[in-house]
């Protein structure tokens, strides 16, 4: 057998698995295994500017790819510069293997230089984590870290390497495993067919259905089995914000996003639906509002992968554990040899229904903010982009009002386009997941969303676009605000804008792009916004920086009625409530 | 209600730092807790007792199976059970007090397991309600110092948890 040090059998073993793209940062810790990167072929490593970009650039690349996403970081303070992003991969169940340098075994414990307890500090916000003893067992931790983090309900997994352990001087004979038995570790697969039977029984019987997807549909590759499975029953679907791009956005069955900011169609019809089938969705606080007025007379099937999911916030009526594309499959047989269909008068009239609060208030059957002042508008913006770009780009974004207007206009018909924080919410995500998706598909136009807020959080990143030529279009939405946080403060606090916005000292973001390199451009007015943005998506080799002053007085609506409100309960803008 | 879980877990570092962290992060209590390895040593058996309604109660044992070091677990409470725990309590007894102290200790199926002239040290194992019973009967002011061992348990019957 071949022997190798623990630096060199870390870097084989990932690419025995595959694994094609590092994201990380090297430091004290790492270098042996830095070291052991620089002499070899096959794994590309992205050298980013900041810990926590290395970690959304990761996730980017594993939401747009299905595929693992890898990080290195040195120990210490490179270790919690990742823990945001872990956080983040983490709330939204994205598959993601950490590997951080650790101060050496015989110092851990004695507050030595660069250390921190990252198994102890990640713990909370992992699927699990590994502290390597010695290299003999590298091979299998690197193995069973990535069968964790991509099987089941998928999630970020911590390896933590002493630097001894890497030590290029003692060597090991290296094998990577090519099975793995975890006793206990059995990730849900099937669902159990009696409870599938329930569940289509209950589909047959309803009158007035909603199918309720999320981010598990796009995660778990179940859309075209939940775009069958709808056509078939001709059953509206709302997507959360996880799950945008699970059912196609254009598709007349769709009735747009649910939930806080969710379409006034979605939101109604869930309220007065009899069956629910959720399906990889994990009934968010976001999404049920309060939940004992969650959907009175609905019948709830919940498909997750995982149990916990299931009945934690709104009890189900029939739980099913499974991944979606298993269970979404039987379903579908089952329909199929059953032959029935549902009472196809009442799915009429419910449709009747459904497009008479679609012509009322719905977000695509007419503007629903103001086109006739001067400034432009956010919404008016993504719209326009969607266009633009044939509404086949990969749309990151970062957290806000922005991050809203896009979800809500951009009408994404493919999944994995949609690339966002939702469970987090993390500013700064949307430069760096921009740089990992277009790493993962160079030849896409990778466009991030974001605000003037947002950006400054990981705009470091810029100078990683530079560095390995990754040419993405930043469309920063800027209303000179804190946007989200002055909507609330406008709304809640009689208009006290106690630390919402920046008097004055906003960078010339035109300039800061030029300085990395970039190419930037502003716009300002409506009747240069098609033309210019005509302009920057015709250029494909550049990075674009396109800051667009927008309307800093808009909110997004609808807004659910919180606290107490059920989900019905709306504002839809400024003056009017449902 | 209260609740006795039993959790087979990997005999490995940082697993019963997961199980703690699970309780805190998720707003569980835990009342008490063991914890010692088992006859296969790659195993440890884990008890704990916990309160809350049958909703809370399935989330612990959702979330408890879902941490990966997590083999198999039982809530003992669902069937009939043995329970168990060990107190040692070191009990002033001076003079007239030397008898009392013994008498309640008899009465309780405990055993003096070490003497001063002014203290006993008393063992007493059974449920946690009889060990309170029985600090109760000493009563407060002869009481020096209690350690208690926390719940373990075990299924009666055929039934057995193991892998
Ligand atoms: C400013 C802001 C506003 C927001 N407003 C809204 C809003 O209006 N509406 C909204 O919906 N969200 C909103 N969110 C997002 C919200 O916080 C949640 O992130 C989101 O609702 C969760 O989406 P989800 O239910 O699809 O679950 P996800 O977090 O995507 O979880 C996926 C679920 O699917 C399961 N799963 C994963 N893989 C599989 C598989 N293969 N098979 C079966 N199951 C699987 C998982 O176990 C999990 O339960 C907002 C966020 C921000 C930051
Ligand atoms: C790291 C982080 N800090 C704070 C917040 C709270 N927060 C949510 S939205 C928002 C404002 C974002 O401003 P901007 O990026 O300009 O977007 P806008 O809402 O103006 O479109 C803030 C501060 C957050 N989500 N993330
Ligand atoms: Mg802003």
């Amino acid at each position: 057998m071949e022997l190798l040090s623990g630096g060199d059998m870390l870097v084989r073993a990932l690419q025995d698995e595959g694994v094609e793209l590092i994201f990380g940062y090297p430091g004290g810790s790492a270098l042996h295994i830095y070291d052991a990167i620089f002499r070899q072929k096959g794994i590309k490593h992205l050298l980013v500017r900041h810990e926590q970009g290395a970690t959304h650039s990761a996730d980017g690349y594993a939401r747009a790819t299905g595929k693992t996403g890898v990080v290195l970081v040195t120990s210490g303070p490179g270790a919690t510069n990742a823990i945001t992003g872990i956080a983040t991969a983490y709330m939204d169940s994205i598959p993601m293997v950490v590997i951080s340098g650790q101060v050496p075994s015989d110092k851990i414990g004695e507050d030595a230089f660069q250390e921190t307890d990252m198994v102890g500090c990640s713990r909370p916000i992992v699927k699990h984590s590994f502290l390597v003893k010695k290299a003999e067992e590298i091979p299998e931790v690197v193995k069973k870290a990535f069968y964790i983090a991509s099987t089941g309900r998928p999630g970020p997994v911590v390896i933590d390497i002493p630097k001894d352990v890497t030590n290029p001087v003692d060597r090991y004979p290296y094998a990577y495993p090519e099975k793995l038995r975890m006793r206990s570790y059995t990730p849900a697969g099937k669902g159990h067919t009696g409870q599938i039977r329930k569940a289509v029984a209950l589909l047959l019987s309803a009158k007035r259905p909603v199918i309720y997807a999320g981010g598990g549909v796009v995660q778990g590759d179940g859309s075209e089995l939940l775009t069958e499975l709808a056509q078939r029953l001709n059953f509206p679907v709302t997507n959360t914000l996880m799950g945008l791009g699970a059912y196609p956005g254009t598709d007349k069955r769709f009735l747009g996003m649910l939930g806080m900011h969710g379409t006034f169609e979605a939101n109604t019809a869930m309220h007065h639906a009899d069956v629910i089938l959720a399906v990889g969705a994990r009934f968010d606080d976001r999404v049920t509002n309060t939940p004992n007025k969650f959907c009175p007379g609905a019948k709830v099937i919940h498909i997750d992968v995982d149990p916990a999911s299931i009945s934690k916030t709104i009890t189900a009526d029939v739980p099913i554990v499974g991944t979606v594309q298993s269970v979404l499959k039987e379903m579908l047989e089952m329909l199929k040899a059953s032959k029935e269909m549902p009472d196809q008068s009442a799915i009429v009239d419910w449709w009747r229904q459904i497009d008479d609060w679609r012509e009322r208030h719905g977000l695509y059957t007419a503007p629903r903010y103001r086109t006739d002042g001067d400034m432009l508008m956010p919404q008016e913006v993504i719209s326009a982009v969607h266009q633009i770009t044939n509404g086949d780009a990969y749309v990151t974004s970062d957290v806000g009002q922005h991050q809203m207007f896009a979800a809500q206009y951009y009408l994404f018909d493919k999944p994995r386009r949609w690339i966002n924080s939702g469970g987090l919410g993390t500013m700064g995500f949307g430069l760096p997941a921009a740089l990992g998706v277009k790493a993962a598909h160079p030849d896409a136009e990778v466009v991030c969303v974001t605000g003037e807020g947002s950006i400054q959080m990981c705009i470091q990143e810029l100078s990683t676009a530079t560095q390995y030529n990754l040419p993405v279009k930043i469309l920063c939405l800027n209303n000179q605000a804190l946007g989200m946080v002055k909507q609330w403060q406008e709304m809640q606090y009689e208009g006290r804008l106690s630390n919402s916005v920046y008097e004055e000292s906003l960078p010339d973001f035109i300039k800061l792009a030029e300085a990395y390199g970039h190419l930037g451009m502003k716009i300002e007015h409506r009747d240069e916004l098609h033309g210019k943005l005509a302009e920057a998506f015709a250029i494909k080799d550049r990075t674009v920086f396109i800051d667009v002053y927008v309307d800093p007085s808009e909110h997004v609506y609808p807004m659910q009625v919180m606290p107490n409100g059920s989900m019905r309960d709306m504002w839809l803008s400024k003056t009017e409530r449902t | 209600m209260r609740r006795i879980i039993s959790v087979l877990m990997e005999n490995e570092p940082g697993a019963l730092s997961r199980v703690v962290g699970l309780f805190s992060q998720r707003g569980y209590n835990i009342e008490s807790l063991t914890v010692a390895p088992t006859e296969d040593a790659t195993l440890s058996r884990l008890t704990l007792t916990t309160i809350g309604d049958d909703h809370k109660i399935e989330q612990i044992t959702k979330n408890l199976n879902k941490l990966i070091d997590v083999v198999k677990l039982v809530d003992l409470t669902e069937g009939s059970h043995i329970e168990r725990e060990l107190l040692l309590v070191k009990v002033r007894a001076t003079g007239a007090q030397r008898d009392e102290v013994k008498r309640s200790v008899d009465i309780f199926r405990g055993q003096i397991v070490d003497v001063t002239s002014n203290m006993y040290t008393v063992q007493v194992s059974g449920t946690s309600e009889k060990l309170d019973a029985f600090l109760q009967a000493l009563g407060e002011h002869t009481i020096m110092e209690v350690v208690r061992s926390g719940v373990s348990g075990i299924a009666r019957g055929e039934k057995i948890l193991s892998i």
